[in-house]
């Protein structure tokens, strides 16, 4: 699986988290060693930190923030400006024979310039995010707030301008300690200016996750609440002329709804009905062919075990294979799944009458939340090849988790 | 491949059905009609090679399970006399072992009861022309045969790595059947023409039929523990 930010878990970008998902190592050591890194390297680790922000896509999509920015012209205009001023930063540092001024600046000109354009160009998630961040900075939250931050702008100035001053007059001394304590007020300052900030972000970040694994649960809540009670529903409608059809419908759904209020066992999962992936696709198989007409050719190539996002693949392949059934009109669906060692692969066809994905309205249920975005949850793909008349292809990739990986049952 | 013989009028090949269930029978009997000539029925092992020596079809639909032994049998007494007889493979049961014992004894093809009507004339008409017929299923079979293990296997060397293995292509052809494409659409696909993709899957018939692959014949048994 190629590195990617990590949504979950992440701080701002979500950089560092992606590379502790991937290898595995703590994500606070790898935040220390970077903050350590961006001090030692007079912010060189920094500017690493933005440039891997705009070049590595988040979880679950595909392009960059950086593919985005090369067409915001704004942007790349207002980046100009702010680099030109590189330029004199140099000559400001040449004048005052500063060489520290000098390597402090290409690191921090970078490191702004792509802020500007993450800013600028990142999906609405993920500006956000950015938003709630920097709310603060720019908008005091109460009207007692306002005498508190001239307070605290003003302690900040003081200090930053001993500090400077000390540090400019020390630079003259061979005595380490002035340049050290100048240092040392400068940080004071900082901390002072933008410390209410940093415990404000660390406040919010707890409620922003929380927040997000409430959206993602009800998400997944709405998915299955639409695989199965929405499900019969309109089956029943279209069987009504059947009593008995009807009433075998029910019977199935109130055992399912039982079993998901009162046992834990959601419905269109797979779970307990056997634990590999070949038993799930032969329980879509049979599930298919008895609630509808049709039948569904399953073919599976290799068997492994189940873990939570396989488990989300074979619903997003069962929900496939039942939206083959209700519209294709064509009497087989052919369900292909195959284990490979890195991922697995389920294809679900018909030679029905097909759509038109781009013609289908984003608020419709069905293949773009049921299946595209179930894939993409977990780090699957889920793509959807359809014209009119030629029928339907869903093919769905989840990477295997090195987690759960058994070495593929085959022989 | 084999070119078929002049005698062979492809447009209505003769064709004998073996299966031990007579609705069965009767019921394809009423489909390829007009189609095919169908010149004999036959339920099981001992009845059917004598009736085939008798009438020498083009083509054997075969049922692989029989009450008198397994379909492999028929098609084995039949190879060593008459090599000319073709087979095609019929199972309602689906059991990878029995299936495989079936193409390697030296049936053309394999298709599933549930086959339509047009699609099992077409299957007929194939294997009358020297084709293979590969259904899905068959398709997920080698694929699963010829996956595992690299294939040159430490503890038994082949005589012909070539046979143990299935090329790039041949294995894009077969995931293809397997996703449920025809010959003609898998040849759009790839942007090859329908011969080539015969001749791929002619091709991978005979590395199911001629490998001496460790993996094949043990591939079966253990199949049938999982």
């Amino acid at each position: 699986m190629p590195l990617r930010r990590e949504r979950e878990g992440r701080l701002l970008g979500g950089v560092l988290a992606g590379i502790s998902t991937k290898t595995g190592v703590d994500v606070t050591a790898l935040r220390v060693a970077l903050v350590v890194l961006t001090l030692l390297s007079t912010g060189l680790g920094a500017a690493a930190y933005v440039l891997a922000w705009l070049l590595l896509p988040i979880t679950g999509d595909s392009a960059n923030i950086a593919s985005r920015a090369v067409t915001d012209r704004r942007g790349i205009g207002i980046v100009a400006l702010i680099a030109s001023m590189l330029g004199v930063l140099l000559v400001v540092a040449s004048v005052l024979d500063a060489g520290w001024l000098n390597a402090v600046a290409w690191p921090m000109i970078i490191s702004v310039c792509g802020m500007v354009l993450i800013w600028r160009n990142a999906d609405p998630d993920e500006q956000a995010v950015l938003h709630r961040m920097a709310g603060p900075v720019f908008t005091p939250e109460t009207a007692g707030a306002k005498e508190r931050l001239w307070l605290r702008v003003l302690i900040t100035a003081v200090l930053i301008g001993l500090g400077l001053s000390v540090l400019v007059t020390g630079r003259h001394d061979t005595d380490l300690l002035p340049p050290l304590g100048g240092i040392l007020l400068i940080l004071a300052g900082t901390a002072v200016a933008l410390g209410p900030w940093w415990l404000r972000i660390a406040r919010d970040l707890g409620a922003e996750r929380q927040a997000r694994i409430r959206a993602e649960e009800r998400a997944d809540m709405a998915a299955r609440v639409h695989d199965s009670v929405l499900q019969t529903l309109a089956l029943i409608q279209r069987r009504a002329a059947e009593p008995q059809q009807v009433i075998q419908l029910a019977r199935s759904q109130e055992r399912e709804l039982r079993a998901w209020l009162f046992d834990d066992q959601a419905p269109g999962t797979i779970k307990g009905e056997g634990v590999t992936l070949a038993a799930g696709i032969r329980k879509i198989q049979q599930d298919v062919e008895s609630q509808h007409r049709i039948a569904v050719d399953a073919v599976t190539v290799g068997d492994c075990e189940l873990d939570e996002d396989l488990e989300a693949t074979l619903a997003a392949a069962r929900e496939a294979t039942i939206n083959a059934a209700k519209w294709s009109g064509s009497d087989t669906v052919s369900l292909f799944a195959e284990v490979e060692p890195e991922s697995v692969s389920i294809f679900v066809r018909d030679r029905g009458r097909g759509f038109d994905p781009d013609a289908v309205s984003a608020d419709r249920k069905g293949l773009a939340e049921s299946v595209r975005a179930r894939m993409t949850r977990r780090g699957g793909l889920a793509t959807i090849r359809s014209a009119p008349g030629k029928g339907t292809e869903v093919t769905l990739t989840m990477p295997r988790s090195p987690v759960a990986d058994q070495s593929p049952r085959r022989t | 491949m084999s070119v078929p013989s002049p005698a062979v009028d492809t447009a209505k090949p003769r064709v004998f059905l073996v299966d031990d269930h007579a609705m069965f029978r009767s019921g394809v009997t009423s489909e390829l009609a007009g189609h095919v000539q169908v010149v004999g029925e036959a339920d099981d092992v001992q009845p059917a090679i004598a009736a085939i020596t008798e009438s020498v079809p083009d083509v054997v639909l075969l049922d692989v399970h029989l009450p008198g032994g397994g379909g492999q049998a028929v098609v084995a007494a039949i190879k060593a006399e008459l090599p000319d007889v073709r087979f095609l493979a019929l199972s309602a049961s689906d059991a990878p072992e029995d299936v495989i014992a079936v193409i390697r004894a030296g049936a053309r093809g394999y298709v599933t009861k549930t086959i339509s009507g047009p699609d099992l004339i077409d299957a007929v008409q194939r294997v009358a022309a020297g084709d293979a017929v590969f259904s899905p299923r068959l398709a997920g079979f080698v694929l699963d045969a010829f996956a595992a293990t690299p294939a040159a296997s430490s503890d038994r060397p082949s005589f012909d790595p070539e046979l143990d293995q299935l090329t790039t292509r041949e294995r894009e052809v077969l995931r293809l059947i397997a996703r449920g494409y025809t010959y003609k659409e898998i040849a759009k696909e790839l942007f090859i023409s329908v011969k080539t993709v015969e001749s791929h899957v002619s091709s991978v018939l005979r590395k199911l039929q001629l490998s001496t692959r460790h993996q094949l014949t043990r591939w079966a048994a253990e199949r049938r523990l999982t």
